[in-house]
């Protein structure tokens, strides 16, 4: 038969066919995507590079002055005569700075138990779909148990676990670990569950026989075959996910379990501002929320739209 | 025969459990079922040769091949190729190094071939874990030469599969299938998925590399037409057991169990012979609760008392009553 290739219609380079692609087409036609993208990227910039960025240290004890305290956004201090974007804060801390360290924690929280989570559940869901049986039926019904208990209130039991095996003394400095520890572990079931529903349907395919057949062990089929087969639907939970953890985060650290007052993230900016909040100092508790929801928000329209765009069925 | 046969399958059986759940069970005081997939089959392969498994859907053919190759591990039995026990523990290392000899092809071209695996690193695959050739230009060269001899270009390496027909895909997962020099290659229905178009054009070039290469198929099918066109020999299939072997012309020329007659006559006459074309007649029975006796007595035309009660042993490559007491003269 055929001894000439197929016609490759692919001379153009690497960016222009993910140009071309029906992934970036359905993303450029997404105005609402295009802007929730540009937000997020934003933000996590703003985030990453805070220290560049933030005009004043809201950690240096040294560089804070009482007299600061207060200060209305954009308006010069009565005392000192600075001026505070966002306004600052009962210790005359920066809030604009406030919030770019804040979002750094907060982002570095949510990215870190996502990942956590998703290596636990991935890992998990792939053994018990491949193997099956007892093995599956114990992790499966693990997994049911986790879900019927609110992901926070997991997330306040392990945090509490933790609180009470740690010595104080390393304390503050394990608060970001056990958090991430404590929000990963309260949400590996969702990625057990779906990772373990599309590795049924892989592992029956025969590719799979095909590389039993020249003897591969059952991890590096696994690993290799049936993990990226798997993968899709996980990169769209985890998208999701990550606007949920920096949620689950905040509103641990909101309850006053989560990051200490010396590495404060969004949700304890919040906490504290909402101490001001019927005394008329709004602006400390308005912006770091502001900031919250906009990063929530963004990242969740671009989950929606990824969920959209791999599904087929959709189209 | 003089020297053993390359591959000697002796007695092979397969249990599936297809009970309910064990809480049905306990509340529904159900019993445990088993269904009987494949029960007592034996036969040899010679080097070199085609043997064929037909019957119809349910026979138990694929059950066969996968425990042939290991994918399935019998019930009861043993398969023994070039001498090395497929299912004795002892000689797992020796299996390891049969592995690279034996290999697969398998019905569905769609589902063979891992869809986000580049068609170099699919053919690739078994090379690396055998080590046939060692170093990446080396193993490169190795995978433009298979895709060059199944009739397919070099080039077609950097290609993901859905990006090829079905026949190409058939004859990449060919290609996979010679990659570590195999000898024995089980095909299940290789091409009942393809065109009929493409379909010869696969099963020629699967003969042109049984010639070139030496290669031994176990070639299973539900296709007669293509099984002649393949076989060197020929075992017909019903309801998990061997009803008959036979050298391949023979069996078209001369069947004799009463099914593979059956089978025959069902299938149509392009020479417009005016030969009366039989339909077969009857379904393949429930495996799980099979009749007693020979388990094709319900629907044989030749049945007699003795059928309904004694299983006919395999006696002169057919198993049946009537033909082994000469009631049938044979046609």
């Amino acid at each position: 038969m055929s001894s000439t290739p197929l016609p490759t219609p692919r001379s153009q380079g690497r960016l222009a066919r993910l140009w071309d692609s029906d992934l970036a087409f359905s993303f450029r036609s997404s105005p609402v995507t295009v802007a929730a993208t540009l937000l997020a990227l934003l933000l996590v910039l703003a985030a990453v590079a805070a220290p560049l960025i933030a005009p004043y240290d809201p950690f240096d004890p040294a560089s804070l002055d009482l007299s600061d305290g207060f200060s209305r956004p954009m308006e010069p201090n009565e005392i000192t005569g600075k001026v505070f974007w966002l306004g600052s804060d009962a210790q005359g801390r920066d809030i604009f700075s406030a919030i770019l360290y804040g979002s750094r924690v907060s982002l570095l929280v949510g990215a870190a138990s996502v990942l956590f989570s998703l290596v636990i559940g991935v890992g998990l869901g792939l053994v018990a779909g491949y193997v099956g049986g007892r093995t599956e039926a114990l992790i499966m019904r693990v997994a049911d148990v986790q879900l019927s208990f609110p992901a926070i209130l997991v997330a306040l039991l392990v945090f509490g676990v933790a609180r009470g095996l740690i010595p104080p003394a390393l304390q503050e400095q394990m608060t970001l670990l056990v958090l991430v520890v404590a929000i990963g572990l309260s949400n590996w079931a969702q990625y057990a569950r779906t990772v373990r529903g599309s590795t049924l349907v892989e592992k029956n395919k025969v590719y799979v026989d095909a590389a039993r057949l020249i003897g591969l062990k059952a991890w590096p089929v696994m690993l290799k075959h049936v993990l990226p087969n798997v993968a899709g639907p996980v990169l769209v939970i985890a998208t999701i996910n990550l606007a949920l953890a920096v949620i689950e985060e905040a509103t641990l650290s909101f309850l006053g379990v989560g990051m200490p007052p010396t590495q404060p993230s969004l949700g304890t900016l919040i906490r504290f501002g909402q101490q001001y909040l019927f005394s008329g100092e709004w602006w400390i508790l308005l912006f770091p929320s502001l900031v919250l929801v906009l990063l929530a928000l963004s990242i969740n329209l671009f989950g929606d739209w990824l969920r959209d765009a791999l599904n087929p069925k959709l189209r | 025969m003089s020297e053993a046969p390359f591959v000697e399958v002796r007695d092979l059986r397969r249990v599936f459990d297809v009970s309910k759940p064990w809480l049905n069970r306990v509340l529904e005081n159900a019993p445990r079922q088993y269904l009987k997939a494949v029960d007592g089959v034996s036969f040899d392969i010679a080097r070199g040769e085609t043997f064929a498994l037909v019957g119809e859907s349910g026979s138990g053919k694929s059950t066969v091949a996968r425990m042939v190759v290991g994918l399935l591990p019998p019930s009861d039995g043993t398969v023994a190729i070039a001498g090395v026990s497929m299912n004795d523990v002892d000689v797992a290392q020796e299996r390891q190094r049969l592995r690279r000899r034996i290999q697969m092809i398998f019905q569905d071209p769609y589902a063979s071939l891992n869809p986000r695996w580049r068609v170099g690193r699919i053919i690739a695959e078994p090379i690396r874990a055998f080590q046939i050739v060692e170093g990446e230009a080396a193993i490169n060269n190795r995978v433009g030469e298979l895709l060059t001899l199944v009739g397919l270009h070099p080039d077609d390496r950097s290609k993901f599969p859905h990006e090829f027909s079905g026949g190409q895909r058939q004859r990449i997962a060919i290609a996979r299938a010679l990659a570590s020099n195999a000898e024995f290659i089980v095909c299940d229905e290789p091409t009942s998925a393809l065109d009929v178009s493409v379909q010869a054009q696969i099963l020629n070039l699967m003969r042109d590399l049984q010639e070139r290469l030496g290669l031994t198929y176990l070639f299973i099918s539900h296709n007669l037409a293509v099984v002649r066109h393949m076989a060197t020999r020929i075992g017909v299939m019903y309801l998990g057991r061997l009803v008959e072997i036979s050298d391949g012309k023979q069996l078209f020329s001369n069947p004799r169990h009463p099914y593979t007659r059956m089978l025959l006559d069902a299938v149509p006459d392009l020479a417009m012979t005016g030969k009366a074309r039989d339909g077969v007649k009857g379904e393949i029975p429930n495996p799980i609760s099979p009749p007693c006796g020979c388990t094709f007595h319900p629907r044989c035309p030749l049945v007699f008392d003795r059928c309904r009660i004694e299983t006919p042993p395999v006696i002169d490559g057919v198993a049946c009553h009537a033909v082994n007491e000469g009631r049938v003269a044979a046609a």
